[in-house]
């Protein structure tokens, strides 16, 4: 009895969980592999096509003889990397018409002709004629040929499947791609859009802690930058920022801070003096780290805030009765008892920078120095459109981010769960 | 030591000051005041003066005369001390300062004596100061965004910093952005398939996840663990990595530049989110009542329809509107997917209207306020059961 039951529920879990498992992994965990397969390929933009015979048809006129025509079919192979094999041509014509000279590939077989061109080469190109003769001496009329489209077709692999592998888009990822800078790059953007985030989380989460009218205001209007959708605040922010007419810029220069505008995200380096050291800062990079410091330093926030409310007042109390100061106050009890969730927020936040890309797209482009690894993937696989390139680098995020991840689960995936 | 609370209290409060008032000028700068100095060091003194004579003042008048009175005095001298300037930006100064001498009125020569006073008092100053930062920070973007859409190029290139909206004007040129985006651009459409695209993604995610949910909370088979964890796991994976090999599939099944291909991916990365907090959700329930239902003869769909869904409306709702929003927002899929302005969504057209270099700017920000005024809306209604949404999908963007 209880074995029966046992089993329908096996039965209906599957069938509860198989739709969304398979729709996940089709679209989900099949690409990543694939990213591995395409990745050892030597494969552009252009080829994912599978490849396929073309041909297009022209009719001309002989002057001399109404009664004939001469047709000729531009016939060309689409790839110009792959062959084509047995390529089967066919063309119908109407009645009373026949080929004459036909070529020695063809047959004429009431009304239609068929050809069988054997295998073509990648970048096959040829014109083929054929001369027609209606054979009661009447006048063709070309447009009723010309609307006849021919049929070809014939066998190719799919670019996508073929078993020729190379390890040439892995040497340039880590020789021709300046590596070195472009991981750096990624880490001092992570690393720096980490930390702010969480920083002025923690700020904004105290601020919002206490007991002030219009908190929970507060608190929606903080998670602005977090709902709004990418594309108009990024727009936004180009627009403030631009040195031309840009609102910044033109404040700053009207109440004479600066003297001339600062192309805030379209210079590589600016150099500044303090205490007479001068040092170069990564000033697009610095601003784009900005921007996302502001995007998403309010998912840090609600976490943080979450977190201490539910901290006892209790605890408060007491240290007020042992005559604790502010700053001990939140010293000694609320560090504490947020740094459980700060290391969490750290990792996924960590992640979720190391795999950024729309932001810094829509600011910059990747552009004066801030090509990080996700844009590097779009700049290969669609700038360049050298497709295994950017799967390479996929390939490169992803082993990244899974180091990471194990990392992860070592130090506070135990943890993770208790919160 | 009160000498120094003193100090303290004279130095921050007015640092305080300053700021706002620095704010306001800025503020009104952008509605065309030519303003060009911001006269920082002399607001401060003055700012010193006025929370002194606050403090020695004490409780000697009544708090509502005292702060009236020295709020009008400051008004007059900083009218003095500034550039000329119209009277409804000195009513706002007046307005400032009798805020900020309210805010005062707790502190007087005997409070100063209090232990810890200098860091309460710094305490204090800081949480209005960050308050005040945090909400120019975080809105100034958006205002700019919105009162450029009002504005032409040619006046925004004349003066960057006049914002100032020309109520003279019919409402018709004052809306001319918008009416221009519309039918020059085609935006009645993209809004059109971004709502279809969100809609339709949240309807196949609950679609999918709620059964899976309840699987997952509920029965035991094998392999659920591993399910689990490998939830977990997957929302870790970026868009970024799936982008080429679905990109090079897509081309070859003929699903680019279309509302399904679109629809699909959507709905597979929204998947294990939405499956990650129904579940959690899921559980809560009492299992008692699930057996009710069993006695009644319901098998397990019936059970789902009939007992699950209509108990965890909330958070069905919740997942419902976090999902929306991110097929909303969303846009890497909609930049590789999408090459046809047939079938773009709002945000791809954006996009796409920023790549000529001849747009107008203000038509860009006329289709960002349209692309973020949903969102603001649908968040500012519902923002009880969002939050609870971000807090649980807060792995996933």
């Amino acid at each position: 009895m209880s074995d029966s039951l046992s089993k329908l529920e096996k039965r209906t879990a599957y069938t509860l969980v198989l739709p969304a498992v398979l729709l996940v992994f089709a679209i989900v965990l099949f690409p990543i592999f694939a990213n591995v397969w395409i990745s050892f390929k030597d494969i552009e933009l252009k080829d994912i096509r599978i490849p396929e015979p073309r041909a297009k048809k022209i009719v001309n006129s002989i002057p001399e003889n109404q009664s004939e025509l001469k047709v000729i079919y531009k016939l060309r192979n689409s790839s110009l990397i792959q062959e084509i094999k047995n390529v089967k041509f066919q063309d119908k014509f109407p009645k009373n018409i026949s080929p004459i000279n036909l070529d020695s590939r063809c047959n004429f077989d009431s009304k239609k002709v068929i050809c069988e061109f054997g295998n073509w080469k990648a970048k096959y190109r040829e014109n083929f004629e054929i001369i027609i003769k209606n054979n009661n001496d009447e006048t063709i009329d070309r447009k009723i040929i010309k609307s006849q489209k021919p049929i070809l077709n014939g066998k190719a692999d799919n670019p996508l499947l073929t078993t020729n592998f190379t390890l040439k888009n892995f040497k340039k990822v880590f020789y021709e791609n300046n590596f070195v800078e472009l991981l750096l790059t990624t880490f001092y953007f992570t690393f720096f859009g980490t930390v702010g985030a969480i920083i002025f989380g923690i700020l904004a989460a105290q601020l919002v802690n206490q007991n002030i009218k219009g908190r929970t205001y507060m608190r929606g209007i903080l998670l602005f930058p977090y709902v709004g959708p990418v594309v108009a605040l990024a727009y936004t922010w180009t627009l403030l920022l631009d040195p031309n007419s840009g609102t910044l810029n033109a404040l700053l220069v009207n109440f004479n801070i600066i003297e001339t505008p600062i192309n805030l995200l379209g210079q590589k380096y600016i150099t500044m003096s303090i205490l007479g050291f001068e040092f170069k800062l990564r000033l697009a990079l610095t601003t784009v780290i900005f921007f996302e410091i502001w995007r998403y330093f309010p998912l840090a926030f609600l976490f943080i805030l979450a977190r201490l409310q539910a901290i006892p007042k209790i605890l408060y109390e007491a240290a007020d009765v042992d005559g604790a100061s502010p700053i001990q106050k939140f010293i000694y009890i609320t560090l504490p008892q947020i740094t459980a969730i700060i290391s969490i927020l750290f990792m996924i936040r960590f992640i979720w920078n190391f795999n950024k890309f729309e932001d810094i797209f829509l600011l910059t482009g990747g552009a004066s120095g801030t090509r990080t690894l996700p844009i590097n993937v779009y700049q290969q696989g669609f700038a360049v459109s050298d497709i295994g390139m950017g799967s390479a680098v996929s390939i490169v995020i992803v082993m990244l981010l899974l180091s990471f991840m194990v990392i992860y689960f070592r130090l506070i995936g135990k943890r993770a769960n208790e919160i | 030591m009160k000498f120094k609370s003193l100090l303290i209290f004279l130095i921050i409060s007015s640092f305080f000051l300053t700021c706002i008032l620095s704010i306001w000028k800025i503020m009104s700068t952008l509605q065309g005041l030519s303003f060009t100095n911001l006269n920082i060091a002399p607001i401060y003194l003055i700012g010193i003066l006025l929370s002194l004579v606050f403090v020695l003042i004490g409780n000697k008048i009544n708090h509502f005369i005292k702060t009236f009175s020295l709020s009008f005095l400051f008004s007059i001298l900083y009218f003095y001390l500034n550039e000329a300037s119209p009277y409804w930006y000195i009513l706002g100064i007046f307005l400032i300062t009798l805020f900020f001498t309210n805010k005062l009125k707790k502190y007087s020569m005997q409070s100063l004596r209090e232990d810890f006073i200098s860091e309460k008092i710094i305490f204090d100053f800081i949480t209005l100061f960050g308050i005040v930062f945090f909400a120019f920070v975080i809105l100034f973007p958006f205002y700019i965004m919105l009162v450029t859409s009002f504005k032409t190029q040619i006046a925004l290139l004349v003066n960057p910093l006049d914002f100032s909206l020309d109520f003279s004007k019919s409402l018709a040129e004052l809306f001319k952005s918008y009416f221009v985006i519309f039918k020059t651009y085609d935006f009645g459409r993209y809004i059109l398939i971004s709502s279809i695209v969100s809609v339709g993604t949240v309807i196949v995610t609950l679609l999918f996840a709620i059964p899976a949910a309840y699987a997952v909370a509920r029965l035991n088979f094998f392999g659920k663990n591993f399910l689990s964890t490998s939830i977990l796991i997957i929302y870790m994976f970026p868009a970024i990595v799936l982008v080429i090999p679905l990109y090079t599939v897509f081309s070859q099944l003929g699903l680019r530049n279309s509302i399904f291909g679109l629809l699909i991916v959507y709905t597979a990365t929204t998947l294990p989110v939405a499956i990650y907090m129904l579940q959690g959700y899921f559980k809560s329930i009492p299992k008692e009542i699930e057996d009710a239902g069993i006695m009644d003869g319901h098998n397990w769909f019936g059970i789902i329809l009939k007992i699950i869904i209509p108990l965890s409306v909330p958070a069905i709702a919740s997942v419902a509107l976090y999902v929306f929003m991110i097929a909303w927002n969303e846009f890497l899929f909609s930049l590789m997917f999408l090459d046809s302005p047939k079938s773009f969504t709002l945000s791809r057209a954006i996009q796409y209207l920023s790549g000529d270099a001849e747009t107008p700017r203000q038509y860009l920000m006329a289709g960002s306020v349209i692309v973020t005024l949903p969102v603001l809306f649908i968040f500012i209604y519902f923002e009880k059961y969002l939050v609870s949404g971000l807090t649980a999908g807060s792995v996933k963007e």
